[in-house]
């Protein structure tokens, strides 16, 4: 213990020792300054401070419940660092010379430059024709690096875009819901949307889920040629926005027919707006396509909903070929069947 | 002999003798750096990025790449026994059963936040002073080069997680992906590899593009961004007279700047654990598992992505097309060409600004933002459309909150991009030539007085 405590003296002694040795040792690098032994008393009760709050850290991940931990968690090992940071401040303020240096900004070598140029040239200069020798070496280059990208194309089918003109609904598919629980056509209220799926398809694939809603017959202006896919007034439209592929998760429903606008389905990522009413035409939002509708059909011995037949164009945010209308039935989807 | 040398010594001769790194370290250590406060902004993103690198390798030895779906079973009861991800069920996991978990996850999000804060007001006091001039121009582009690279860093650390906020994200992705004009389906497909949402690999290769392949290159050009700052020396304004185009003046790294240095880097790394410690940030757990039918728009992203979710609201609803062939699909013009335009038009615009002034000189002294009133005002109208367009994606939120139309919102807001920057550039010049001459006054003024006061001295004599 004795020992501790002369040990502890020297070191509180020795600091005046070491000054005097630095200010004997002649011209100085960093300028002179007034010792603070005040300041190194903050600075180190700082650091205590510090870690008292580090092993608070530890205590309160060894004994605070679960449940509040995080808070707790954060206040010690923020204070920890930030009992660090002021001691590092302070230190900074008061314990060492706030000196003006200065250093020259470097100027480029003229030199340096030249004798690399003539290093080029003159390592060069067996050479004769040196505009086809790089022009080959570009070639040889521009091949090799071609040819490492060529694993790439294996990531997925880059050259087949295919996949992108398929869906899980054809004719005769059942709707159902995500418990696979299928949908009658008396459970079609007006006034809200319900989300559909193809029977036994998963409802993870794009093409999947579908909005069916229920409107006045009356209000219906479909073209011609989908003028009984609407039986009852009962509509299905994809459910992913052709702007951007999010869900069509709101719909828009007038509370007093008067003064507020139609019944709308509307995608909240990016507010593309669609009138069911018109097959999905686009009425507000940046979506460059209508909705594909999916023609329906009432069974007629139970009431259920069924696909009348493929998609009206292709599901999801648009591409090149978008507007081919190719929409075919994929007979057994590889991906979402669970 | 050395056994009367205090330990410093000995630790120095120790590495000149097996490295020969003394001059180095000597240059290093003197190493000048001129004071001004908005100089630490830069510093700020790097501590970030340490704390980013730091909270990111805990959270990496608890992530599960996988979309196979498991039922979970932990502390957060409204969850309990749902179907999910792998992925997201990791993430509860840590959140609510690993201790200190959602301490490190909220500090890692909120490093992240704060690190493109960082990097963009690094970048507008870089710009509005001129430190992007010869001969820093390289150091600039780098710079912009990791901002570009912060973004969709940023976009891919939450899209992991796979709750309802990732798989919105990712939707958008993809359908900007597809939008590209010409390649967009085989691009998509390709990254995806299949219809979203996309092969099981998918998740694993965000996964490695998000915790290797774009932290190594933030990494490698923080690296070589840093090494040109030093061989090129700081830029600073001119406040003493000794501080020249050829001389820099400041505090040199030991013994004045370093201490600063480190309880800057304390500061920031504390400010974050309390961040994490005390304010919730995206609370993944609320938003549920991502399922295709499903979307929300209480669920925002961070607000660094917010200009894009802008863009891609504000642009009018059309295709380009050609008969069937759709040229450019609408997401394109907001997701894409728009934030390529503005990086573009940032990195390009020191030799815009050369080619327009004709200054070849080299500059080592920065411009108050009045001493160029152009590029002052081309930065202020540039800033000002990019911050419209941020601010147009919280338009829904503003009709949430206030009732006001959204639809009106977002036509005053087409407006607004188009006029507003014109205005702003044209305020900003006349503000700057203003603040010019009062500067001229007041410098004929006090040359006046120094005048005056010599005069009586000069009798004396």
């Amino acid at each position: 213990m004795k020992r501790w405590i002369y040990a502890g003296l020297a070191m509180v002694a020795g600091r005046r020792q070491v000054a005097r040795s630095w200010r004997e040792s002649g011209e100085r690098i960093v300028p002179e300054g007034q010792p603070s032994p005040g300041a190194e008393l903050a600075v180190m009760a700082l650091l205590v401070c510090s870690a008292i709050c580090a092993a608070g850290f530890v205590v309160v991940y060894a004994v605070v419940p679960l449940d509040v931990m995080t808070q707790w968690l954060g206040l010690a090992l923020g204070g920890c660092l930030a009992f660090g940071s002021a001691a590092a401040i302070v230190f900074s303020k008061t314990l060492v010379v706030d000196e003006d240096a200065e250093e020259d900004y470097p100027e480029p070598s003229a030199e340096d430059v030249d004798e690399v140029r003539r290093i080029v040239r003159e390592s060069g200069s067996r050479i004769t024709r040196k505009r086809l020798l790089l022009g080959t070496t570009g070639l040889a280059g521009s091949a090799l690096g071609a040819a490492l990208i060529t694993p790439a194309v294996s990531l997925g089918p880059v050259f087949d875009t295919e996949s992108l003109y398929t869906s899980a609904w054809k004719r005769g598919k059942r709707l159902v819901d995500e418990h696979e629980v299928p949908y009658k056509a008396a459970d079609i209220e007006t006034g809200t949307f319900y989300t559909a799926y193809p029977e036994h398809e998963g409802t993870d694939r794009i093409d999947a889920p579908i909005v069916v809603v229920r409107l006045d017959p009356a209000e219906l202006k479909l073209p011609p040629e989908r003028a009984d896919w609407a039986p009852q007034g009962i509509l299905a439209y994809s459910k992913i926005c052709t702007h951007a592929g999010c869900a069509i998760a709101l719909y828009r429903k007038p509370l007093f027919a008067p003064v507020e606008p139609r019944p709308a389905l509307v995608c909240p990522c990016h507010y593309s707006t669609f009138d069911p009413a018109t097959a999905g035409s686009v009425i507000f939002g940046p979506a460059g396509r209508p909705l594909p509708q999916l023609p329906l059909m009432i069974d007629a011995a139970t009431g259920e909903l069924k696909a009348g037949g493929v998609f009206s164009g292709p599901v999801g945010p648009g591409w090149s070929g978008v507007r081919d209308g190719k929409v075919r039935f994929e007979p057994s989807g590889p991906k979402g069947v669970e | 002999m050395s056994t009367h040398e205090p330990l410093p010594d000995d630790a120095v001769a120790w590495v000149e003798r097996r490295t020969g790194a003394t001059p180095l370290l000597k240059k290093a250590m003197r190493y000048v750096f001129p004071d001004h406060w908005s100089f630490l902004l830069g510093e700020v993103a790097l501590y970030s990025f340490l704390v980013l690198i730091g909270t990111g390798i805990y959270l990496a030895l608890f992530y599960e790449d996988s979309t196979e779906k498991i039922v979970y079973h932990g502390n957060y009861a409204p969850l309990d026994g749902f179907h999910m991800s792998k992925a997201y069920a990791s993430v509860v996991h840590l959140s609510w059963d690993v201790k200190a978990g959602l301490l490190i996850r909220q500090t890692h999000h909120w490093a992240a936040n704060l690190f493109v804060a960082a990097i963009v007001l690094h970048l507008l006091r870089i710009f509005f002073t001129g430190a992007f001039r010869k001969p820093r121009e390289l150091t600039y582009v780098i710079g912009l080069l990791m901002l570009m690279i912060a973004l969709p860093e940023g976009y891919l650390g939450y899209s992991l997680v796979d709750d309802l906020l990732s798989g919105m994200g990712l939707a958008i992705g993809y359908g900007v992906a597809l939008s590209v004009p010409f390649i967009g389906g085989n691009m998509a497909l390709a990254l995806w590899g299949a219809p979203f949402p996309g092969d099981p690999q998918f998740f694993s290769r965000m996964y490695i593009a998000h915790v290797f392949l774009l932290p190594i290159a933030i990494a490698t050009l923080l690296a070589v961004h840093l090494v040109l700052v030093a061989s090129r020396h700081h830029t600073q304004f001119k406040r003493m007279p000794s501080q020249t185009e050829r001389k820099v003046v400041g505090s040199p790294m030991v013994p004045g700047y370093a201490p600063k240095s480190i309880g800057l880097l304390l500061a920031v790394v504390a400010v974050l654990f309390l961040l994490g410690g005390l304010v919730q940030i995206n609370p993944i757990w609320q938003w549920g598992p991502y399922a295709t039918a499903q979307a929300t728009n209480a669920a925002q992203p961070d607000w660094y992505l917010g200009w894009l979710i802008g863009a891609l609201r504000l642009v009018p609803g059309f295709d380009l097309t050609l008969g069937n062939y759709t040229l450019v699909a609408n997401p394109f013009w907001g997701g894409a060409l728009f934030p390529v335009v503005v990086f573009a038009i940032i990195g390009l615009y020191p030799w815009w600004e050369r080619r327009r002034t004709g200054d070849r000189q080299t500059h080592n002294l920065l411009d108050r933002p009045r001493d160029n009133p152009r590029r002052t005002a081309f930065g202020a109208g540039l800033l000002t459309w990019v911050i419209l367009v941020l601010f147009a994606g919280s338009a829904d939120r503003v009709y949430v909150q206030f009732g006001f139309s959204y639809d009106a919102q977002v036509w005053i807001y087409r407006g607004l991009v188009i006029v507003a920057p014109l205005v702003v550039y044209a305020v900003t010049r006349r503000i700057c030539r203003e603040l010019q001459a009062a500067d001229r006054v007041e410098i004929i003024v006090s040359a006046a007085e120094l005048e005056a006061e010599r005069a009586p001295g000069a009798t004396h004599l």
